[in-house]
């Protein structure tokens, strides 16, 4: 049966291809690139980077600035477009799909800036995911589960852009979680949190990835939030995995400290200020 | 009261008339009370009325009715959709040459009535082929604007040009800036079952009280689908599709990562619009029997956007009153002195208003006009809509 023929008969929550259980490979690996590479005019902003995580694991991406993380990223969600190199899910070539076909396939992220929709209420936000596919009081339910989840109870009529920031990143958690994704990619859900706030993120994305099996790919500046999530570190730099690990190894390495001190031969040079904002 | 309290407790299904209010209600419209709709329908009555009790026969103030419609296709466009558009006017026009060059060539009632409708589809055809080029070639925002600015004067240019005998399709001269003469009247119908002239047949009527009265056919025309187009939208916007273009109005890349197809929505959305367009200018050739290539001069394209920007774009109420009113305005005031005006309420609405007059009303909930001022107004004192209130908001009632 050919590859093709493949991806176009499945959908998402489809485990294995195949190929796979033909060969026994791999099945368990969720996403995967293959020698990604993007340049932006002379910039090259991911060099033929190989990564990939299995199914139900919880990543951490880190890296100084210009390491290519949101690029990364943005080419997993198809929101970019790989220069060369592909981008495999679930056993399937996804380099050609759009972002919305890749959200059916069980691709779901936040923003690094909370996008919910200003003047929307908080329910008009909740539904918007929801109401793809479910109806009815079944519809009702989901939304007003999604809301709990965000700790919003009560605020329900309340326009987003009424909220605190760290409610905004909860609800925008819960409309991408909704969606019941396999893999969910966070860009920076803690900047700007209060310590309060961040341990209510970190408990949350512990919770989905262990009781719903949700894989997380999650870009994170904060080395103690990172400890206290991940099962696994990436490090990014110069556009390449640097190092990936445990916690542990990736702390105690001295050649991670040089890169985000800048004193590695890398070309970066604003150190690791915890702003990735300004990278294309 | 039996009905009463099976609503209050929510175990009885909805009414039919609450069924069609949860459809036409919801948090992408305003006016979801039923002040409002008792409002609406003294407007409907009044402007019905006008033309007997007025002394005219409204054939005046059919063509801001026509207009409206236009309005009403950038709001969808525009205001919920995002989409600036600068060239409704594109559509408009294509309409009314479209049904200008099927009613020549087929001037008989059945041919008229098709080319009415042909003209609604030669808009949206023409939307659907402009904006296929643009969402999918990834243009947006300021460019889309732009664009459709410029396809606005390509036509301009393009029907100025067309005086020449070689601009002739069948019997249809395109006849330039002279513009498209010897449209048949619009005699809707089918040969043989029913035909009616809806044009230059203004019809003597005797009512007691009133005493005898002219009235313009087209008029009421007119009246009918403007309300018809209004009370569409508002069913379009409310549903799950509506949603949908407001996020994408909010924030287009959230939206598609949400698993919408962003693309296929706006092209839906700016295909509608251009339908609407085309049928306003099919009914302003109609009206005029008669179309030139002015429709298409920068001037008239920035109407509508004045129009929306004025009444509020995100209401599409405030569509068709500010279009009514502004065209109303400057037909008044005519002349240099009409562009002045129309230029200043421009500033002034984006200075001081800029959500437009109709939200701007509506966010001060007119005192006198409250809710609880006049008891019989009340959402709560009818049993029918009873069960809406207290579960706010009206949308999720909708899915019931």
């Amino acid at each position: 049966m050919s590859e093709s023929s493949n991806q176009e008969s499945l959908g998402r929550n489809v485990r294995q291809t195949a190929a796979e259980m033909a060969t026994g490979d791999r099945t368990d690996t969720l996403l995967q690139t293959d020698e990604l590479v993007k340049t932006f005019g002379g910039f090259t902003a991911t060099d033929s980077v190989d990564f990939a995580i299995e199914e139900g694991e919880l990543r951490c991406l880190i890296g100084p600035n210009g390491a290519g993380k949101s690029t990364l990223l943005k080419l997993i969600t198809g929101t970019l477009k790989p220069t060369e190199g592909k981008v495999y899910y679930d056993g399937h070539d996804i380099t050609d799909l759009e972002p919305n076909e890749r959200v059916d396939r069980g691709i779901s992220m936040k923003f690094q800036v909370p996008s919910v929709y200003g003047d929307l209420t908080v329910r008009e936000n909740a539904r918007l995911p929801i109401q793809q596919f479910a109806d009815g009081a079944e519809r009702r339910r989901l939304v007003q589960e999604s809301i709990d989840a965000a700790g919003l109870s009560g605020e329900e009529d309340a326009e987003a852009s009424t909220l605190s920031h760290g409610q905004q990143q909860q609800l925008e958690i819960s409309m991408a979680a909704s969606l019941e994704p396999d893999l969910l990619l966070l860009d920076e859900p803690v900047a700007g949190l209060s310590v309060d706030e961040r341990a209510k993120i970190a408990e949350r994305i512990t919770r989905l990835n262990e009781e719903e099996g949700i894989a997380f790919i999650v870009i994170e500046h904060d080395t103690d939030f990172v400890g206290e999530i991940a099962d696994k570190v990436t490090v990014l730099n110069k556009g390449d995995v640097f190092r990936e690990g445990s916690i542990e190894e990736i702390e105690s390495d001295p050649a991670v400290k040089r890169i985000y001190l800048g004193e590695d031969d890398g070309t970066d040079d604003s150190g690791g200020n915890g702003d990735d904002g300004g990278e294309p | 009261m039996a009905a009463d309290s099976s609503a209050a407790d929510g175990t009885a299904s909805p009414s039919p008339i609450s069924r069609l209010r949860n459809r036409l209600e919801g948090p992408n419209t305003i006016g979801n009370s039923r002040r409002f709709w008792v409002g609406l329908a003294l407007a409907v009555v009044a402007l019905i009325a006008f033309p007997i009790v007025g002394g005219g026969t409204g054939n005046q103030f059919s063509l801001f009715l026509v207009l409206g419609l236009l309005g009403l296709s950038l709001s969808l466009v525009w205001g919920y959709a995002g989409i600036l558009s600068f060239g409704q006017t594109v559509f408009f026009g294509v309409g009314a040459y479209t049904f200008g060059v099927v009613s020549i060539n087929f001037p008989t009632p059945g041919g008229i009535t098709g080319g009415v409708i042909a003209g609604t589809l030669a808009g949206a055809v023409v939307a659907a082929l402009l904006g296929y080029f643009m969402f999918y070639g990834g243009v947006r925002d300021v460019y889309v604007t732009i664009i459709t600015l410029v396809s606005t004067l390509v036509m301009l240019t393009f029907m100025a040009q067309t005086a020449g005998s070689e601009w002739t399709i069948g019997e249809a001269a395109l006849g330039g800036f002279n513009g498209m003469p010897g449209m048949p009247l619009l005699n809707l119908g089918i040969e043989g079952i029913f035909t009616f002239q809806f044009v230059f047949n203004d019809l003597a009527l005797y009512l007691p009280l009133v005493g005898p009265f002219e009235i313009d056919p087209f008029y009421y025309l007119s009246l009918t689908l403007l309300l018809a187009a209004y009370l569409g939208l508002r069913v379009l916007v409310n549903m799950d599709f509506g949603r949908v273009l407001v996020a994408i109005r909010e924030d287009e890349d959230r939206t598609m990562m949400f698993g919408y197809d962003v693309k296929r929505a706006k092209l839906i959305a700016f295909t509608l619009g251009g339908g609407l367009a085309g049928l306003a200018g099919v009914l302003y050739a109609a009206r005029n029997v008669y179309i030139d290539p002015s429709v298409f001069e920068l001037y008239f394209a920035t109407l509508p956007v004045v129009w929306i920007s004025v009444g509020g774009r995100k209401s599409l109420l405030g569509a068709v009153a500010a279009t009514i009113s502004v065209e109303y305005l400057r037909l008044n005031i005519g002349g240099e002195m009409a562009l002045v005006a129309v230029g200043a309420l421009l500033l002034l609405s984006i200075l001081v208003l800029p959500g437009g007059v109709v939200p701007w009303i509506d966010g001060r909930g007119l005192p006198w006009l409250k809710q609880d001022a006049i008891p019989w107004l009340r959402d709560d004192s009818i049993p029918w809509v009873k069960s809406k209130v207290g579960i706010a908001p009206e949308s999720e009632a909708t899915e019931s």
